[in-house]
């Protein structure tokens, strides 16, 4: 099963980043053979749409889940419209979030905010 | 007065909310022997307010909005590539429009060669027209939750057949889109400004606008009080004509709040804001022609 994190930087010990739409980079993590890999987040400078253009990403990638702290709406009907599940982080890097997934840690995120469409605070 | 006057555009803009420009514009459109006045801040309109304008006539504005027609869509992602504003995304195998991120700007609809993509009308907000006294007033009023007034502006501002009446544009706070729509055919700009050192930070930026804009500019000095102005400070220092005083008086501040238009009803503005108009009018003469 692949997974996605937005991430601060290229690392597994890396923080996760508190945005989605804007992460620098998402990483991409198959559970079962523990490859990965990173890819530089096309959406970050987007004027707006940021989360669509990101959720984009994920989707086409073929993620199942992602794990981020927070999400907006647009993004949530672009995954979930997609099949992804998305878990909600909790505090700690990129490899804890990992391993607190598969011990069924997480729970499912369920509060998505509003877009900032341009009054990005 | 009245010949020299004909067809010139004023625009009255300042860098925040409450500095003056609905007292000055309402005030200044007045005091002329016949003018319209346009209230371009179309996410707060209060120029009505003033006029109580009589025999109105109500036009919508609408913008084009793209819309799929997913039985002649082959699902080829050329609009969701396209889309610069990701207001489209790719989902099982077709593309899905998200309104509030469009800009309706038709690319989409440009780029689908299988014409799946269909513009509809969608109305994002009025304009309305009428008359008070000897102005012709003209408000714009963007629909709550919807994303830009600009296409208003626009519409607002289209020539028409009062071409050598003279106009007062009533622009928004601030420096940004709204606002550039709104003078970008002004023959003059009038900056008003408040007695602060914040008032001087927003001067400042209208003043830059302004002159990216290549516009013919003046301040009008609000508020004064006796003592020093931070805002008349910053004019000298850059040499921006000041175009006239408005003193910080508690009757005039009594009146425009109860929404009566102060030189109407008072021989005092009355004659400040025709010296400020007419002060206007010749700084616009002495200026070269600035619209190609």
């Amino acid at each position: 099963m692949k997974i996605a994190i937005p991430v601060d930087d290229k690392s597994l010990e890396s923080n996760v980043c508190p945005s989605f739409g804007r992460a620098p980079y998402f990483l991409f993590y198959n559970m079962i053979t523990k490859e990965s890999y990173y890819l530089d987040n096309s959406a970050i400078a987007s004027q707006g749409g940021a989360g669509i253009k990101a959720a984009q990403v994920i989707a086409d990638h073929g993620v199942k889940v992602l794990l981020t702290p927070r999400c907006g709406e647009n993004a949530e009907v672009v995954l979930s419209k997609s099949e992804v599940l998305i878990y909600k982080t909790i505090p700690g890097t990129v490899q804890q979030n990992i391993d607190a997934l598969a011990s069924e840690e997480l729970v499912l995120l369920s509060d998505f905010h509003k877009g900032f469409h341009g009054h990005e605070k | 007065m009245d010949m020299k006057s004909k067809g010139i555009k004023i625009a009255i803009l300042s860098g925040k909310g409450g500095t003056g420009k609905t007292l000055v514009s309402v005030n200044l459109a007045s005091v002329a022997d016949k003018a319209v006045y346009i209230d371009c801040d179309v996410e707060e309109p209060n120029g009505h307010l003033f006029f109580e304008p009589e025999d109105v006539e109500y036009a919508d504005v609408t913008v084009k909005m793209p819309e799929i027609d997913y039985s002649l869509c082959s699902g080829c992602r050329k609009c969701v590539d396209f889309c610069r504003f990701n207001a489209l995304a790719f989902i099982g195998e077709k593309p899905m429009i998200f309104e509030d991120v469009c800009h309706p700007c038709g690319g989409c609809a440009f780029v689908c060669s299988e014409k799946a993509i269909l513009e509809a009308d969608r109305i994002i907000g009025e304009i309305q027209k009428g008359v008070s006294d000897t102005v012709t007033v003209y408000t714009g009023f963007l629909y709550t939750g919807e994303e830009s007034g600009v296409p208003i502006i626009k519409k607002l501002l289209e020539s028409r057949n009062d071409e050598d009446l003279l106009k007062i544009i009533d622009c928004p706070p601030g420096s940004n889109c709204v606002v550039m729509e709104s003078i970008k055919d002004a023959d003059y700009c009038v900056l008003v400004a408040e007695p602060t050192v914040f008032g001087v930070h927003n001067l400042n930026m209208v003043y830059e606008l302004v002159q990216l804009f290549n516009k013919p500019y003046g301040v009008v000095l609000n508020k004064c009080l006796e003592g020093e102005n931070p805002s008349e400070k910053f004019c000298s220092e850059h040499n921006i004509p000041i175009l006239g005083r408005i003193p910080f008086d508690s009757e005039l501040g009594r009146l425009n709040s109860n929404g009566a238009i102060v030189s109407r009803g008072s021989q005092e503005f009355k004659d400040l804001f025709s010296s400020l108009l007419q002060k206007v009018i010749e700084e616009v003469q002495h200026e070269p022609a600035v619209n190609p």
